[in-house]
């Protein structure tokens, strides 16, 4: 199989969003597309690192890439959409500003490393199931009928601005498009990139959650029964909250979140076990139901 | 080295323009180095060389010391090459025995604060000047009679009224409309700011008359397709397209479109926004000119399928105007001069996708509500939403695709009075609760503001914010089922949403998609954004880089109802004036063939961009026609027997400059 990528897991992906990378590597494996998981990856960068040291972060950021072009690709999948922000901009600034690059050029050569940052591009899965695999691909390889109810497709922020390769910056569509080959209902939502609370649900918390409120009430407001994301913040945020929301709003909110690998990935064929649907922390019932077909899913949410 | 013109006797003049040139060059020394120079009999410095004292300077050089070449060292040549000439001419001496030598623009502007690199860089291109001017021959300017037609392209308001006045004036006029019916955008409209008189009535008498007029020949579903020739002698080709109706036979009587076999209007009507419904055959509204249907073969059954009853033609009866045969029919004209008034199209909404323009159904384009409003429009005037309810609340945004980096970055100039206009009629036909989302509001023109003040009375809600989306997104029961607006209120300093039923955009005006092949067509040029380019943004408004070819209305940028009529009116006189001189100077600086030495190898013809050069078939030689010659010198550089020479550009005169210039490096 010749058709193959290179992907950077981060560390979210083998923690709070281990299901993304389940799921992701199921779909890949349904859709016959090789995942090699990047060796001896490192921080990408992210989360405070940014604003609290550039220079070590953008570092941090071309180490990675570097390890990209020395396995002999020019391209690196990140699936976490903060994973995927650094990287890229990584790539973007070591072009655009002298200094960064000089900084990083010297640090990496300090590690014996090559300056590849604006050499290997970051891509994200959702664009390269659009771009590089295609609509009509999935469509042809879908083998189950979806169960479930309706949802919302809900972006965030960090994987379409400022750089929108994955997509519109606003009305994005790709997530539906590759739903609806699937033949997952979607509903229309205006709400795709409204801030999810990022890291606000654990330093302010009160605003952190009337933000998550805002994007479950509104999905569900549209009638849609789950909400389909591709990010592990938001996917974490909008499904750990929602039982301290129900007490605190008095709200009837108990809705699923799903990752669009395990959506897609189930109607493909994958099992709900690999695709890490026993994970869900909100809605369980639901996903109960809509998943019954395979009978793990019940025995261990 | 000799030269053919006797003995050459030169006046230098040297202008201080105030302190623009004597602040940076020291005009007095370098006037003394020019009196040293070979041939030079007088030099001079003066203050002001192209008031009346300076020009009179030369005036009684030339009779005193007997000087008979002028070297002006000033400003560019764009600006008082022309004076100069003149002021030579006056004195007795042949203008192209004048040469001026640009030491403002290219000198001391450029050069403040470096008096003394500024000064020698002076002396170098005067004495490059001066070695030049002892190889100018006298030279005669050529003339050319001008065709008395005119032709008119575009016929909205500019162009009818541009059409109007020529015709009035006597002039032949070809008015050349893309769409099936002039009018252009101004026929669309309900009301006009800020007097509020009905755009239909005071359009509609002129569109009669420009039918009416025996002056004026309209072709509408018409395009020029060609443009050929020069300034008072254009052969131009116009398409005109199949309406498969003959003009001629048909009466207007609409008996075919109520016959139509599609017994339901069902097709988009273009004039309506797509707001109302037609059938194939039809006419835009029913004041159309010419007051005759068309066929759209797109929606036709006939020519779709062949296989019509053909209802139609049957309800025609004895008229016989219906012709399904019709083809593209190419027109050929010569006119003298060409009035550009191609009009604008507006920004479509959806380039700006956070305004839910095409999402929400609720959600129209100002151009749509103008319909809507209209009496004449496809509710009857009647303001209602795609679900047939009425709006209680509206929101009217300005400057959509207007004053924005990622759509267009220039002020449309007329949205904020038109978005005024609406909000007063859409309150008085719905009473509905108003909100007018404003960056800036622009209200210069005569009662302009007074029309602004009039809308604060009227209780029309005015918040200045630009509006960031429009969504359906409920915080709220209130909020369920309406449009919000998310703004920042800049003048209260707060975040609101604001839901409405309604929310209107005010697109901007930009150039037509096409608007770069038309300018190709005329040669003239167009700015960034692609409007055309007037010759000068004060002086010459309506003029073009191309003689004889005129602009009007919003072609050449955004303006309202009165600028453009005024600019059509201004279009229409600056034609005129140029017909009624009945001829045209043209320019000396043209190429020439030195017949003895071309060989005939027809390397020119090629390469002449304004196709100027043709072939004596008799002599075998290439010849010039000096009214087409731009003097561009492209093929005076190609010819490899150096048989083509172009005045005021020969090669003696070139060398000299070189050598003069460089003379300091001996």
């Amino acid at each position: 199989m010749a058709e193959g990528y290179v992907y950077f897991p981060g560390c979210s992906l083998k923690s709070t969003g281990v299901a993304y990378e389940e799921s992701l590597l199921t779909l890949f494996r349904l859709l016959d597309v090789k995942l090699q998981e990047l060796d001896d990856w490192n921080c990408c960068g992210a989360t405070s690192y940014m604003a609290i040291d550039e220079d070590s972060a953008f570092a941090l950021s071309a180490r990675n890439l570097a390890l990209v072009h020395k396995s002999g690709n020019s391209q690196v999948l990140a699936p976490c959409a903060a994973c995927y922000l650094v990287l890229r901009k990584t790539q973007d600034y070591v072009q655009r500003y002298p200094s960064i690059r000089a900084h990083v050029s010297s640090t990496l050569k300090a590690a014996n490393l090559p300056m590849a940052a604006d050499s290997v591009h970051t891509r994200h899965p959702l664009e390269v199931l659009y771009n590089d695999i295609g609509v009509n691909r999935i469509r042809s390889k879908v083998s189950r009928k979806w169960q479930g109810g309706p949802v919302v497709c809900y972006y965030g922020c960090q994987a379409v601005r400022p750089y929108y390769e994955v997509d519109k910056p606003v009305n994005q569509s790709r997530m539906e498009e590759l739903l609806d080959a699937a033949g997952i209902p979607t509903v229309n939502f205006a709400l795709k990139t409204k801030c999810c609370g990022g890291s606000l649900t654990g330093t302010i918390h009160s605003v952190g959650l009337r933000l998550n409120y805002i994007i479950l009430k509104e999905a569900a407001r549209k009638g849609a029964k789950a909400i389909v994301t591709l990010c592990p913040l938001c996917q974490f945020n909008l499904d750990a909250y929602q039982s301290e929301i129900r007490r605190r709003m008095k709200e009837n909110l108990d809705m699923p979140i799903f990752y669009f690998t395990q959506v897609l990935g189930w109607a493909l064929g994958g099992g709900t076990r690999e695709l890490g649907l026993h994970r869900a922390i909100s809605g369980t019932t639901l996903v109960k139901q809509w998943f019954s077909a395979a009978k793990e899913v019940a025995a261990h949410v | 080295m000799s030269n053919q013109n006797g003995s050459v006797r030169i006046g230098v003049y040297i202008c201080h323009c105030g302190t623009n040139i004597a602040g940076t060059v020291d005009v007095k020394s370098v006037a003394e180095r020019a009196a040293r120079l070979p041939g030079v009999v007088v030099s001079r410095e003066y203050k002001y060389m192209c008031s009346d004292p300076g020009q009179e300077l030369i005036r009684s050089d030339v009779q005193e010391h007997k000087i008979n070449r002028v070297v002006v060292a000033s400003c560019s040549p764009l600006l008082h090459e022309h004076t100069f000439r003149k002021a030579a001419e006056k004195s007795g001496l042949n203008p192209y025995l004048t040469h001026m030598v640009n030491i403002r623009e290219h000198d001391s502007w450029v050069h403040v604060g470096q008096k003394e690199e500024a000064t020698r860089k002076a002396d170098d291109l005067i004495r490059a000047a001066v070695r030049r001017i002892r190889y100018h021959k006298p030279l005669e300017k050529g003339y050319v009679k001008i065709q008395a037609d005119v032709l008119v392209v575009g016929g909205g308001i500019a162009g009818i009224h541009a059409a109007l006045t020529l015709a009035n004036a006597g002039k032949h006029v070809y008015l050349v409309e893309r769409d099936p019916t002039i009018g252009g955008h101004m026929a669309k409209f309900d009301k006009t700011f800020p007097t509020l008189d009905c755009a239909a009535c005071i359009l509609t008498p002129k569109m009669t008359a420009v039918k009416a007029h025996p002056n004026i020949t309209l072709w509408t579903l018409s395009e020029v397709t060609a443009v050929e020739g020069y300034v008072g002698n254009y052969e131009v080709t116009v398409t005109r397209h199949p309406r498969y109706i003959n003009e001629e036979l048909c009466a207007g009587c609409m008996q075919c479109v109520e016959a139509c076999v599609y017994k339901q209007a069902r097709f988009d009507d273009e004039f309506n926004e797509g707001l109302g419904k037609r059938k194939p055959v039809y006419i835009p509204f029913p004041q159309a000119i010419p007051q005759v249907v068309l066929i759209d073969p797109e929606a036709c059954i006939e020519f779709k399928k062949g296989t019509c009853k053909k209802t139609c033609v049957e309800a025609c009866g004895d008229r016989h105007a219906i012709d399904f045969q019709q083809k593209d029919e190419v027109k050929k004209i010569k006119v003298g001069t060409v009035v550009l008034s191609t009009g604008f199209q507006a920004v479509d909404p959806k380039k700006v996708p956070y305004y839910g323009y095409g999402t929400y159904p609720n959600v129209y384009s100002s151009m749509e509500v103008e319909r809507l409003i209209n009496a004449s429009g496809p509710t009857g005037g009647e303001v209602v939403l795609r679900d047939g309810s009425h709006p209680k609340s509206v929101g009217i945004i300005h400057c959509v695709g207007s004053r924005d980096e990622y759509t267009n970055k220039w002020c449309s100039r007329v949205c904020c009075m038109y978005s005024l206009k609406l909000a007063h009629l859409i309150k008085e036909h719905t009473g509905a609760e108003i909100f007018n989302f404003y960056i800036d509001m622009r209200t210069p023109g005569k009662g302009f503001e007074e029309f602004y003040q009039r809308l604060l009375q009227e209780g029309v809600h005015f918040i200045r914010g630009k509006v960031a989306e429009v969504t359906d997104w409920a915080l709220d029961k209130s909020e369920e089922g309406k449009l919000v607006l998310r703004v920042e209120d800049t003048l209260s300093a707060f975040v609101r949403r604001i839901p409405v039923d309604m929310v209107v955009l005010s697109v901007g005006l930009e150039p037509h998609a096409d608007a770069q092949e038309v300018r190709r067509l005329f040669n003239i040029s167009c700015g960034g954004e692609g409007f055309f380019t007037e010759r000068h943004p004060k002086l010459a408004p309506v003029s073009t880089f191309t003689d004889g070819v005129f602009l009007a209305g919003c072609c050449q940028g955004p303006k309202d109802i009165p600028d453009t009529v005024a600019q059509a009116g201004a279009a229409a006189s600056e034609a005129l004036a140029l017909i009624d001189a009945g001829q045209i100077e043209i320019e000396p600086n043209t190429a020439y063939v030195v017949e003895e030495a071309c060989s005939g190898c027809q390397t020119c013809i090629g390469l002449c961009p304004y196709h100027a050069i043709t072939r004596l078939e008799d002599k075998k030689k290439a010849t010039v026609n000096p009214v087409l010659c731009k003097g561009c010198g492209t093929c005076v550089a190609a010819c490899p027997s150096g048989s083509l020479r172009q005045n005021l550009f020969e090669d003696e005169q070139i060398f000299e400059e070189i050598e003069g210039v460089l003379d300091y490096a001996r």
